[in-house]
């Protein structure tokens, strides 16, 4: 991808879950660099809504998307289906299938590639099967490969969550909270492996992140919600104390 | 003391908490009242009691030993039904998936869950024997109603508990592979299932087991399998042979009990 082409282009994107009611107001972002990209806010501002929207998990209200030079917010069916696999997510839940394997899991990031009677036979390829048991030998977690996901802990469940979006062999990641179940240092470990993975992909990786300082550290970038708008884009150095106010509110936390 | 006993004023009485609510004592009195009058609208009585107890004696006497002399027509008749109860588990519990699954209101609209449901609740409403007259009317004696009758009452029980057990699943991971890029069929396949897998099998060993309980009964109404056996057997008298023929269905149904353990301790 050359530089001048933008990874991804948002513009004007607005979602009302209760009509007159806004969450998102208008949000313009375009991102042309690789790495990881934090997005910082209060609760409930609309930053889950703002990554869930961009691979249409939810169904935005007005705007446009552009990705892999398509309108995502007007792909539908197959179309949709074919964009969707190429953005890989991490979840702060980690949403694995609890009763599958942890290789299955892994393995459920190539679905988007397959026919539902391949899915249904469970015909994946030879080189996913090696992939899959790359990226787990990558994260650390060749040793458990047969054992059911349920049995693992947190920070490796999270683990296994980013095998299974960089199996998508995704143009772009999206983590919604990758870190806030952790403990700070797993949430370090889960950070470093995304950084690694947007590095090594060449991709962004956008990330909600409640951590000030965890997102100081890795982000090349940071964007500031408050109030469903974008109020901040730019360094993370570039971040001053009235910039945090203005997003959080209030200063007594800032001591 | 007795002085400072008598100076003390008598306290007010207190409610009982456990006083009598009339309202529940005249609803008792009422259900024992219509008790009464039931059993002598039927007429039982002591009497009536003590001579229905002689006939039952009487059969019971001519029941013992259970004959197995005519054990060709016995495991016929066994055959039959256990194959009606195979052939209709297995149809049932297929179409129930497909039906359960569009039943589901967390994965379907309203347009196509609330019709489903209500084929099913369809299905529910009549007892086995009923649906097994309709068919026998329909497509006549034999093994074919039987089969129809039971595919009917397995999917009025398991399409709608397939149904309840998709409702309970974690949203989660349907979400999660839906973000893959993957179709429907192949979320319902690695998001959906193997959630309830196991809670399916559940289900259908226990309908199995039911079917082969009822294959023993759609024969009565000349549904085929081993009930023709044991009504022809009752109205010709031969009670030894009746013997013989209960026997053997409890011999089915313990069989049938060992199988769905056996299969619910394999998936555990």
């Amino acid at each position: 991808m050359s530089s001048a082409q933008a990874f991804l282009e948002i513009k004007g994107l607005k979602k009302e879950y209760v009509s007159g009611n806004p969450i998102l107001k208008g949000i313009d972002i375009t991102i042309t660099e690789p790495g990881i990209i934090a997005i910082i806010g209060p609760s409930g501002t609309g930053k889950s809504t703002l990554l869930r929207c961009i691979n249409r998990l939810i169904e935005p209200t007005a705007g446009q998307i552009m990705f892999d030079q398509a309108d995502l917010c007007d792909a539908r069916g197959g179309e949709l289906r074919k964009l969707r696999r190429h953005v890989g997510m991490v979840f702060q839940e980690y949403n694995l299938v609890e009763r599958l394997s942890v290789i299955e899991n892994v393995l459920t990031g190539r679905l988007g590639y397959m026919s539902a009677w391949r899915a249904w036979r469970r015909n994946f390829s030879q080189q996913d099967i090696n992939t899959a048991f790359e990226l787990l030998d990558a994260v650390g977690l060749s040793a458990h490969a047969t054992q059911r996901a349920d049995s693992l802990s947190g920070g490796q469940r999270q683990r296994v969550g980013i095998a299974r979006a960089v199996m998508q062999d995704p143009r772009i990641l999206l983590a919604d909270e990758p870190t806030s179940s952790l403990d700070p240092k797993t949430a370090v470990e889960i950070m470093e492996l995304l950084e690694r993975f947007a590095q090594e992909k060449n991709i962004p990786a956008l990330v909600n992140i409640h951590d000030v300082t965890l997102a100081r550290r890795f982000a090349k970038r940071m964007i500031g919600m408050a109030g469903g708008k974008v109020v901040y884009d730019g360094s993370p150095e570039g971040i001053s104390d009235a910039h945090l106010k203005l997003i959080y509110g209030g200063e007594s936390w800032l001591a | 003391m007795a002085g400072v006993d008598s100076v003390t004023p008598a306290p007010a009485a207190r409610p009982n908490p456990f006083a009598r609510n009339w309202f529940v004592t005249v609803i008792w009195l009422l259900l024992a009242g219509y008790l009464v009058y039931s059993i002598n609208a039927l007429g039982l009585s002591w009497e009536r009691i003590s001579t229905g107890m002689g006939y039952a004696g009487n059969l019971l006497d001519k029941m013992f030993p259970p004959n197995f002399s005519r054990w060709e027509l016995l495991l016929g008749g066994l055959v039959e039904s256990l194959e009606i109860a195979v052939i209709a588990s297995f149809v049932g519990i297929v179409v129930s998936l497909f039906l359960g699954l569009f039943a589901a209101r967390n994965l379907m609209s309203g347009w196509i869950s609330s019709p489903v449901r209500a084929l099913i609740a369809l299905c529910r409403t009549f007892h086995p024997v009923i649906i097994a007259i309709l068919f026998v009317k329909s497509v006549g004696f034999g093994a074919l109603a039987g089969i129809l009758t039971l595919v009917v009452a397995s999917i009025g029980f398991i399409a709608k508990l397939f149904a309840e057990a998709i409702e309970e699943i974690s949203l989660k991971q349907v979400e999660a592979i839906r973000a893959t890029g993957a179709s429907f069929v192949s979320v319902v396949l690695f998001a959906v299932m193997p959630q309830v897998f196991s809670r399916f099998l559940g289900f259908s060993t226990y309908q199995l087991d039911s079917n082969l309980r009822n294959s023993t009964m759609v024969g009565i109404v000349g549904a085929g399998g081993l009930g023709g056996t044991l009504f022809s057997a009752f109205q010709r008298f031969d009670y030894d042979f009746v013997a013989a023929i209960l026997i053997v269905i409890i011999a089915l149904i313990m069989f049938g009990e060992f199988i769905s353990n056996l299969v619910r301790r394999i998936f555990k």
